[in-house]
Parts: C-alpha cells; sequence; structure tokens
C-alpha cells in the first residue's frame, strides 16, 4: 500500500463571500513531485495555506504527513518546508545571515543539513555577504528555497515558486527539485506555467476552485484524445476571427504564434483550408498537425466545464 | 534557548541595518530632550520687572540692588501704588512685579521677619514660574549670605502670587514628560511596527510555519526594544540632569526600576497594537493617534489635569504616562520611595500584565 503524505478529502474554503476552494481531493505518496497546475486565482494558494496550517479549512478533511491540520498543526509545522509565493526572506539580511536564522529557529545549523542544500547552495554562496533585498529574481527564490530546506523536511510546499523567474533560472529550479525529488523529499508544488508540468510525476488541474483533473502528465495528454492542428498567417488577430466562423471548427486558441485549433470530425483538408483562408485575404499560411501539450488539454477541460455550467 | 537567541540577533540586525530606525530610535529622543528642555524651560535673562517699595529703606534697597544685579532682570520701572501693578502688567512689558511691605527693616528687626510679595504674569506659565523662582533663590540667598552671616536671624518671606493662572504647577515638567513620551514612542510604536513589517512582507507566513512559538517571538521582538528603550531613558536622564540641572533626589536605580516597568508596559501595548494591524502604516497610525497624541496631551505633560473638564480627566486616569510622570517627579524632584508611589506603580504593573495577556491571547498562530 502506498504511504500518502498530504490527504485532501472534500476540501473547501470560503473567504466572506467568494468561495475559492469548491471541494477538493487529492493525495500525494510519498516521494512523489505534484504539481497544481492552473491560473492566477484557482485557489492553489489557499490549498497550500490550508496544508501548510496558517488558515483553517471551512469545510474537509486535511492531512499532511498523517497529522490534521486543525488538531496538530504544531506537528506539521515542524516537518515541513514551506515557500510562500511571495518571497518572504528578510530583505535587510544577507543571504548567510538569513539561512543561518532559519537553521536556528529550527534548531539546526548550516553544516547539520548541508548535504541537501550543497547543489543549491553553491550557485549562490558567491553571493552570501550580500544582502537578500539585493538579489537577482532567480537568487531570491534558490536562497527561499535553501531556507526552506535547512531543516531537512519530510515534504516541501512550494507556492508558485518560479513565477517572475526568467526561463534560465526556471529551468535550474526545476532541475533543483528533481534532484531534491531523488532524495526521497516528497513535493508539492504549485505553477501556473503548463510547461512545467511534464516534470512532476502527477499533476493536478485546477481551475476555480475545482480540479477538472489528476492525473501523470503523459495520461493527462493522452486523454486529449482528439487531433490537433497549429495554424498560423500573416493577420493573427483576424485569423482567430475567420476560424471561429467556420462551422467545422469546434475551438480555436491563440498559443504563442500559433493558433491551436480542432475540428468537429478530426479530419482536416488543410488545401481546403487554406484555399478558404486564402479568400480571406490571409497570406503566409501554415498548417500542421501536432500532439497536444498540457496547456491544451487545460484549454478543452477549461471549455468544457463552461459548456456544462451553461 | 538557541532559537530564541538567533531571534533576538536577527532582530538587532533589523535595527542596525536600517538607519531610519536608528534615527527614530537615537537621534530623536535626544533631539526632543533638547528642544522641549530649551524651549520649555529656558534659562531666564533680562526679564523686565518692576519694583513697588513700599518701605524704602536700606534693606529694600539693598535687595533691590541684589535683584537688578543678578543679571537676569532689568529694573524696568519703580511703581508708587497698587493701581499701578495691574497697569504695568497690562502694558505687557513687566513679567513680575515686586512688592515690599511698608516698615520693612524696621518690621525685620521688631519681628525679626518682614514679607515680600512677588507677583508674576502666570499667563506664560513657565516663564512666571521660572522668573518667581529665581527671585525667590536670590532673597533667600540675601537672608543666608548676609543677613545670617552678620548673626541676624532674621526671616524674609516671599510671597508669590500668581497672577492670570495660579494654579501653575510643573517647573520640571518637560523631562518626565518627555521621557514618557520618547519611551511610549519609541517602545510601542517601534515594536508594533516591527511585528506588523513581519506580516507585511510576508515573513510572518515563514516564522508561523515554524517550530517557534508564539511567546519567544513576541519576547524576542520585545527584548531588542527593551535594550534600546533602557539605554535612552539612561541618555535622557544623564542629559536633563548634567545639560538642565533636572535634580535626582531619589534613588537612581529605585528610578531605573520604574523606567524599566514602563518600558515594559509600553512594549506591551506596541504587541498589542501590532496584533491588531496588517500593515506598518497601520500600526504607525494607531501608535501615532492612541498612543503620542494622548500622552503628549492627556498625561499632565503640557496641559496641567487639573485644568481638564472633568471627561477629560477620567480619560487621563487611563493614560499610563500620567502615573509615569507622577512617579517620575516624585522621585526625581521630591525624592520619595516606594512608600509614596506605590499605588502609581502597581497601576502601570497592571496595566503591563494586561496588555500583555491580551496581545498574547490575541496573537495569532494563523494568518486568519
Amino acid at each position: 500500500m502506498k504511504e500518502f503524505i498530504i490527504e485532501v478529502e472534500n476540501l473547501k474554503k470560503s473567504y466572506e463571500k467568494v468561495e475559492a476552494v469548491k471541494g477538493v481531493n487529492f493525495s500525494v505518496s510519498k516521494g512523489e513531485l505534484f504539481g497544481l497546475i492552473g491560473p492566477d486565482g484557482a485557489g492553489k494558494t489557499s490549498i497550500f495555506r490550508i496544508l501548510t496550517t496558517l488558515i483553517f479549512p471551512t469545510e474537509g478533511q486535511v492531512k499532511v504527513l498523517n497529522f490534521d491540520v486543525i488538531k496538530n498543526y504544531k506537528e506539521i509545522r515542524s516537518n515541513i518546508g514551506y515557500m510562500p509565493q511571495r518571497f518572504s526572506l528578510y530583505q535587510d539580511l544577507s543571504v548567510e545571515e538569513n539561512l543561518t536564522f532559519f537553521a536556528r529557529i529550527f534548531g539546526t545549523t548550516i553544516e547539520e543539513n548541508y548535504n541537501l542544500i550543497k547543489d543549491i547552495y553553491v550557485q549562490i554562496e558567491p553571493f552570501k555577504d550580500r544582502l537578500a533585498g539585493k538579489l537577482s529574481g532567480g537568487m531570491k527564490q534558490k536562497l527561499a528555497l535553501c531556507c526552506a530546506l535547512i531543516h531537512s523536511p519530510d515534504v516541501l510546499i512550494l507556492d508558485e515558486p518560479t513565477t517572475g523567474v526568467d526561463a534560465v533560472s526556471r529551468k535550474e529550479f526545476w532541475e533543483m527539485l528533481i534532484r531534491l525529488k531523488e532524495k526521497g523529499i516528497t513535493i508539492l508544488v504549485s505553477t501556473p506555467y503548463m510547461d512545467e508540468a511534464n516534470l512532476c510525476d502527477r499533476v493536478a488541474l485546477i481551475q476555480n476552485g475545482e480540479i477538472m483533473s489528476i492525473d501523470t502528465p503523459e495520461k493527462v495528454i493522452q486523454s486529449f484524445g482528439r487531433k490537433l492542428w497549429a495554424v498560423k498567417s500573416d493577420r493573427i488577430y483576424q485569423l482567430i476571427k475567420d476560424l471561429k466562423s467556420m462551422d467545422f471548427i469546434d475551438s480555436v486558441f491563440p498559443f504563442g504564434e500559433y493558433l491551436h485549433i480542432t475540428l468537429q470530425s478530426d479530419k482536416l483538408d488543410q488545401d481546403q483550408l487554406i484555399s478558404m483562408l486564402t479568400d480571406k485575404n490571409h497570406c503566409q499560411i501554415q498548417i500542421q498537425e501536432i500532439e497536444a501539450n498540457i496547456e491544451d488539454c487545460f484549454m478543452q477541460l477549461m471549455n468544457n466545464e463552461k459548456l456544462t455550467v451553461t | 534557548m538557541n532559537r530564541f537567541i538567533g531571534f533576538v540577533k536577527k532582530e538587532f540586525h533589523h535595527i542596525f541595518r536600517d538607519y531610519r530606525t536608528m534615527l527614530i530610535l537615537f537621534g530623536m529622543p535626544i533631539a526632543q530632550i533638547l528642544i522641549f528642555g530649551y524651549v520649555v524651560s529656558n534659562e531666564i535673562t533680562d526679564v523686565n520687572i518692576a519694583i513697588f517699595d513700599k518701605s524704602k529703606d536700606n534693606i529694600t534697597q539693598e535687595i533691590t540692588n541684589k535683584i537688578t544685579s543678578s543679571g537676569f532682570f532689568i529694573l524696568h520701572d519703580n511703581l508708587n501704588s497698587d493701581q499701578e501693578i495691574e497697569k504695568a502688567f497690562k502694558r505687557g512689558i513687566v513679567r513680575e512685579v515686586i512688592v515690599f511691605e511698608p516698615n520693612f527693616a524696621e518690621k525685620l528687626k521688631r519681628d525679626g521677619k518682614a514679607g515680600i510679595q512677588i507677583i508674576a504674569d502666570a499667563s506664560d506659565a513657565n516663564t512666571a514660574n521660572i522668573v518667581s523662582n529665581y527671585t525667590k533663590a536670590i532673597i533667600n540667598s540675601y537672608v543666608k549670605n548676609e543677613l545670617f552671616a552678620q548673626g541676624l536671624p532674621y526671616e524674609i518671606i516671599p510671597e508669590v502670587r500668581m497672577l492670570y493662572n495660579d494654579e501653575l504647577k510643573g517647573v520640571y515638567m518637560f523631562v518626565p514628560g518627555t521621557m514618557a513620551l520618547i519611551l511610549m514612542l519609541v517602545s510601542a510604536m517601534m515594536t508594533s511596527i516591527s511585528i506588523a513589517r513581519e506580516k507585511e512582507l510576508g515573513t510572518m507566513e515563514v516564522l508561523l510555519v515554524s517550530p517557534l512559538k508564539p511567546l519567544p517571538i513576541v519576547i524576542g521582538k520585545v527584548i531588542p526594544y527593551m535594550v534600546l528603550s533602557f539605554i535612552n531613558a539612561v541618555v535622557i536622564i544623564a542629559l536633563s540632569y548634567f545639560v538642565f540641572g533636572m535634580p535626582i533626589q531619589g534613588n537612581l536605580i529605585f528610578l531605573l526600576a520604574e523606567t524599566l516597568l514602563f518600558i515594559f508596559m509600553a512594549l506591551s501595548l506596541g504587541i498589542l497594537i501590532s496584533t491588531a494591524s496588517n500593515s506598518q502604516m497601520v500600526a504607525m497610525f494607531i501608535s501615532m493617534f492612541a498612543l503620542m497624541l494622548p500622552t503628549m496631551l492627556l498625561s499632565g505633560f503640557i496641559f496641567p489635569i487639573e485644568n481638564m473638564p472633568k471627561i477629560l480627566q477620567w480619560l487621563s486616569s487611563i493614560m499610563p504616562a500620567k502615573y509615569f510622570i507622577i512617579i517620575i517627579k516624585n522621585i526625581m524632584i521630591k525624592g520619595s520611595g516606594i512608600g509614596i508611589v506605590w499605588k502609581e506603580t502597581l497601576i502601570l504593573v497592571g496595566m503591563t500584565v494586561f496588555f500583555l495577556g491580551l496581545s498574547i491571547k490575541k496573537f495569532k498562530v494563523r494568518l486568519e
């Protein structure tokens, strides 16, 4: 039987008027890298704050390391590493002082758990005397990760650690997470970036306080079950309108410089579409069939949800 | 314990790295005590006085000479009737009128005592007080140095009358008052801001998700400010003693102990404020309006409590600063011990316990 580190059952959370989390179920097993993927305002931070015992759940059962988040919050707090969405270190302390401080309040020392943070710390060590407030965004996140790790927690809970970080640092950051996972630490991470989902063992796609799908990234993609084409022309905005007006086309989503479209029938006569678009004065038309990615799945699920609501 | 020391160390780092905090902590108290000191009790020079000598004998002449040659006073006018006294004050130049009773020297020889009336314009209360005290001092030293030295056991009784505000009190008001104000400000405002800052910057979130319990967090926040406030208090006392000649009649250690009590009270008030505010801005405004203004206006620091309307008098009795000022005045000026000020001390202890208890109860272990 699998050992669950985090168990969430029918979790609801309401603020005065808004229902931020509307009955969420998921569990994270030991050693797993679990991703909560969703746009801003989906309820990710609320779920994380409940898991870290910072706020009360309105309804439902939540257990972390088999401790109840309401009754046994003290036990949970000593055994988790939490990195809030906002940079939450002391900006007027240096890198080293921050780390020493967090090591101390968790009753440990940097030396004791140095092997855990070593890979990350060596990258910021050249700046160890610099004030944390003066670090770059990526450096700050690395330092925050070090501070969350310094007491060798059983679970790491990271709330959007890569938001606002440049692409290279993001990649490095995820490499670190994967290395930590290999050391046996369970990691729960949230992100609004769909491309990061592929790096998780399992992902939950969350939207408007509800989880739409939980599975491995591969299975989520497989569940897309439709053929997908990328279309491009010189007038992208007009292209959206024109494609949407064609009744054999099911959905159109902009995706970078391309539009991703699905059809009612999964059969596309590319030449026919090109000529139809040329008639509407589009030039440099490109069409190609592509593999779906997580974001496509997300858009599709979101769309389905809207349909069922309306 | 190690955790706790780490926390306190971090707190000191915050204070010493922020030049604004340092400025408020150390610049402000010194500036304030100097400003208040010089504004409120400026040494007097060249004060215009008038003399109404009903006796005109050799002794009144000698005293008049002593007064006018002291350097503090300028003889503006010699008066000849009681009506002229009022007129002289109304013109606004003369600050003080000295009246010798008729047959002054004769009475002194016959009865061994004679009276001098010192009338001061108390519409400017502080000046009036200082001026009349200076005059009294000169007369007393005359009696001591000239008459006693000649073996004449005479007594001259200066009778002081304050015109326009005869309830005037508090020469040395400014030192206890400023001390109360500064300690309140530094202790309460700085702690409340420093806790609110952790909330505002999100570091509280991380602190809460650590094994650190509320009590060590609160105490760890308080200790650095306690140390710094105490240093401040010592600086203020030293300044007022050496620069302004404020006496310290009572026991210095007792004085410092009472000061420490007040600091502790202010700190617990600061923690209470911080539990109610989520940002530095809010904490600062609450401290300003709920602490600084009432401390200045209602504690008897600037305006005598006795002259206030009844409602404000009741309000002033919940101002901790009021009791501290009473205690400090008693110790410094009158040299009282715990026997005299035990009631006020007890009230301060009570307030401290109340604020501290309330804030520990209100301190949230969660974000909501």
